[in-house]
């Protein structure tokens, strides 16, 4: 039975970008939460801390540890015992995880984190860039970006039905620009408890630690058979593709909302200009777009959901027949002097019949404002590339000279 | 009975760890989940394809071990699945007492149901003999070797049973590898008293420390016949029980035992370091009452 979605629109509630993930994460029927407080992601465990003292999370345990190191290491054993386990964190707590992050991935445990991401110390810096979950690329998390705060809350679901995948079983980093969506206050579709229920069924692992079927976790892997489960790893972040694109479509026939599975592209069919690039900027983007469109010029927009696994084959499709990519990028891998979007992009398409020139541009690292004029700045400098080529491949946005 | 941690691992002839998660598991029975940092015992027990645990049981880092148990904990709380589950957190002296200090600490101060077994022997036996917060006063390692100026490790064995004392464990014990019988009814003890509890279990290496592979017991009961290792019992922070000891030997039949030590039976000087190693026994004889 197809529900009435209208409905939805009326039901629309006017809440912080963080409460509607932490009622997210509430309808997602979690066993084991656990948290330590960082800005910009404090609301969040907070609020549901607070489901829990009105006990309205059954079935849950809540763990104030000491440490991001414990909050993710308690999740390792949570997980291997078969409870649905979820934290959130950012910046330097997710920077502190990283040595357990590869061991959840390796261990192949379907953790869900929420991300905030927040721009990393030294200078400290509480506000938003992408720092933070870029620099744990290569840990064998999904890392998946919104766009917006309803995008936000319905991605912490799909983040669980792509996590324990059994085809999958991978752990999901589930992002959201920090301050910009976290604190937000607009209105959202809150995620009825039953609708998620048949979304997603409740977590069965095929291994998990019990007396009555006893298996080892975590063994010594010798150079016999550690290439195999590196290897098997890769072959999850491959079946991950199709089952990240299976979660939104599904998501869609229950919910009516779709963001886009792996990319989502607006006005990109026919454009010269492509610009790329994750999160909330996406929206300042599509105003952008709206504006230079009605004034003639072909600018479209593509949305990369899914860093990990990267979409190389959805981004070279929906690009190919753009005359310049612009990749902007919150985040910037020092000593290349680009940023991960841009390179990536780059190095997919390089052995490809695409070839269409591609220029990257660092951008709002730190919280810095990006303004409409900057965009169409960078539209500008996309558009002397289509007439005399690339001159300046990768570069800072708006930087101060004055401050240098 | 099939045993619950199987023989054919990779530990060395006279392995301490093997002994020490023997007994543990002994005492624990076969409901339990057992948890092991990275470590000697982790590493000789599960090279994959094998495992030579007849219980569930997880590695995860070095330095995490009671975080991960306390996970655990709280998964089988959430899901109504405790029952009788004995949750065992089993580590090295290193992952104990140096690196995964933090997680213990938040883990017992959080008041979780498990028990932390300390299989302490003394340094970092696995990366090689490295020394650790555990390595006693003047013993030699490989990062603290005894040379033409040093007597080797100038500190002595930070006081770990008291800081989980300060934490408010309800049972906190040491033991002995050398006392099967302690340390079985110790660890039962320690599983069956609800709250975090914590053993620590002294647990003579023969490679690291140097004697024959014979020689593991006779060196870990000269240690408590010497008092340099007492055992005792704490409940609710009280001392409770603690093993006499009529006549204590001289802390050199212990030390002249193990390569550790040669120097100070070689080196100018080396008396004054037994005197002061004699010292640290008779310490705890006053202070545990011993006698
Ligand atoms: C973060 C980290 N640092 C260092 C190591 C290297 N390491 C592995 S085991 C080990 C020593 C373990 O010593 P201990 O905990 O005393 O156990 P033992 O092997 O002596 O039984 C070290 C230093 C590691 N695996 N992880
Ligand atoms: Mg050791």
């Amino acid at each position: 039975m197809k529900r009435n979605f209208e409905d939805d629109k009326k039901n629309m509630v006017v809440v912080e970008g963080s409460y509607a993930v932490a009622d997210a994460v509430k309808a997602c029927r979690p066993n084991v939460i656990s948290a330590y407080p960082i800005t910009p992601q404090t609301h969040i465990v907070e609020d549901l801390s607070q489901f829990i003292a009105d006990g309205e999370i059954p079935n849950c345990e809540y763990l104030n540890v000491e440490s991001e190191f414990s909050a993710i290491s308690a999740l390792v054993g949570s997980s291997a015992a078969g409870a649905r386990s979820y934290s959130a964190t950012t910046s330097q707590g997710l920077e502190l995880m990283h040595e357990v992050l590869f061991n959840v991935a390796g261990m192949r445990l379907p953790v869900v984190m929420t991300v905030v991401n927040r721009a990393v110390s030294a200078p400290i810096n509480i506000w938003n860039d992408q720092q933070d979950s870029i620099s744990q690329r290569d840990t064998g998390w999904i890392q998946l970006h919104a766009e917006d705060t309803q995008e936000a809350a319905d991605m912490t679901a799909q983040a669980f039905k792509i996590a324990e995948d059994p085809d999958v079983m991978l752990p999901v980093l589930a992002c959201m620009d920090g301050f910009i969506l976290s604190h937000v206050y607009e209105p959202v579709i809150l995620l009825d408890e039953d609708l998620v229920a048949e979304y997603l069924p409740a977590f069965e692992p095929e291994f998990k630690l019990d007396p009555k079927n006893p298996k080892t976790f975590g063994a010594f892997a010798d150079p016999h058979s550690y290439t195999e489960f590196r290897y098997l790893q890769q072959q999850a972040m491959n079946k991950a593709l199709k089952t990240i694109e299976d979660a939104a479509d599904e998501f869609y026939d229950l919910f009516g909302r779709h963001y886009g599975g792996l990319i989502d592209t607006y006005e990109t069919e026919d454009a010269d200009i492509i610009l790329m690039a994750m999160g909330s900027i996406v929206g300042t983007i599509k105003d952008v777009v709206d504006k230079l469109r009605a004034q003639g010029v072909k600018v479209g927009v593509l949305k990369v959901r899914s860093f990990r696994p990267f979409p190389a084959e959805a981004i070279k499709n929906a690009i190919k027949g753009a005359k310049v990519i612009v990749a902007l990028d919150k985040n910037i891998s020092l000593g290349l002097n680009e940023g991960a979007l841009f390179t990536e992009t780059k190095g997919s398409l390089y052995n490809t019949n695409v070839n269409i020139p591609i220029i990257g541009f660092m951008i709002g690292h730190g919280g810095r404002d990006i303004p409409m004029s900057t965009m169409e700045a960078i539209v500008d400098e996309a558009k002397k590339v289509i007439d005399s080529g690339i001159t300046v491949e990768s570069q800072f946005t708006d930087l101060k000279e004055e401050l240098l | 009975m099939k045993p619950l941690l199987q023989a054919g691992h990779r530990g060395c002839a006279g392995c301490c760890d093997a002994i020490a998660a023997k007994f543990t598991l002994m005492a624990a029975g076969e409901d339990c989940i057992v948890v092991s940092p990275t470590g000697c015992l982790e590493v000789m027990t599960t090279p994959y394809p094998e495992s030579s645990w007849n219980v569930p049981f997880i590695h995860s880092l070095f330095e995490n071990n009671a975080a991960v148990a306390s996970g655990i904990e709280a998964a089988l709380k959430a899901k109504g699945e405790f029952g009788n589950t004995k949750i065992i957190a089993m580590g090295g002296d290193g992952a104990t007492l140096d690196i995964g200090m933090r997680s213990i600490s938040g883990a017992f101060e959080r008041g979780h149901d498990f028990t932390y077994v300390c299989i302490d022997n003394e340094a970092y036996m696995n990366t090689g003999v490295q020394r650790s917060g555990a390595t006693p006063f003047a013993a030699s390692t490989t990062t603290s070797p005894a040379g033409k100026v040093s007597f080797g490790n100038i500190r002595p064995k930070k006081n770990m049973p008291a800081i989980m004392v300060a934490h408010g464990s309800p049972y906190v014990t040491t033991t002995s590898i050398g006392y099967p019988k302690d340390m079985i009814r110790k660890v039962k003890k320690a599983v069956d008293v609800e709250g975090p509890t914590y053993v620590h279990a002294h647990s003579p290496c023969t490679t690291g420390w140097g004697f024959d592979t014979s020689k593991t017991i006779e060196v870990a009961k000269l240690a408590v016949e010497t008092c340099l290792w007492p055992l005792y019992e704490m409940e609710d922070g009280e001392l409770t029980k603690a093993k006499k000891i009529k006549n204590p030997k001289p802390v050199e039949d212990y030390l002249k035992m193990q390569r550790r030590f040669k120097h100070l039976f070689t080196m100018e000087g080396g008396d004054e370091m037994i005197k002061k190693i004699q010292a640290l026994a008779d310490a705890n004889i006053e202070k545990f009452g011993l006698q």
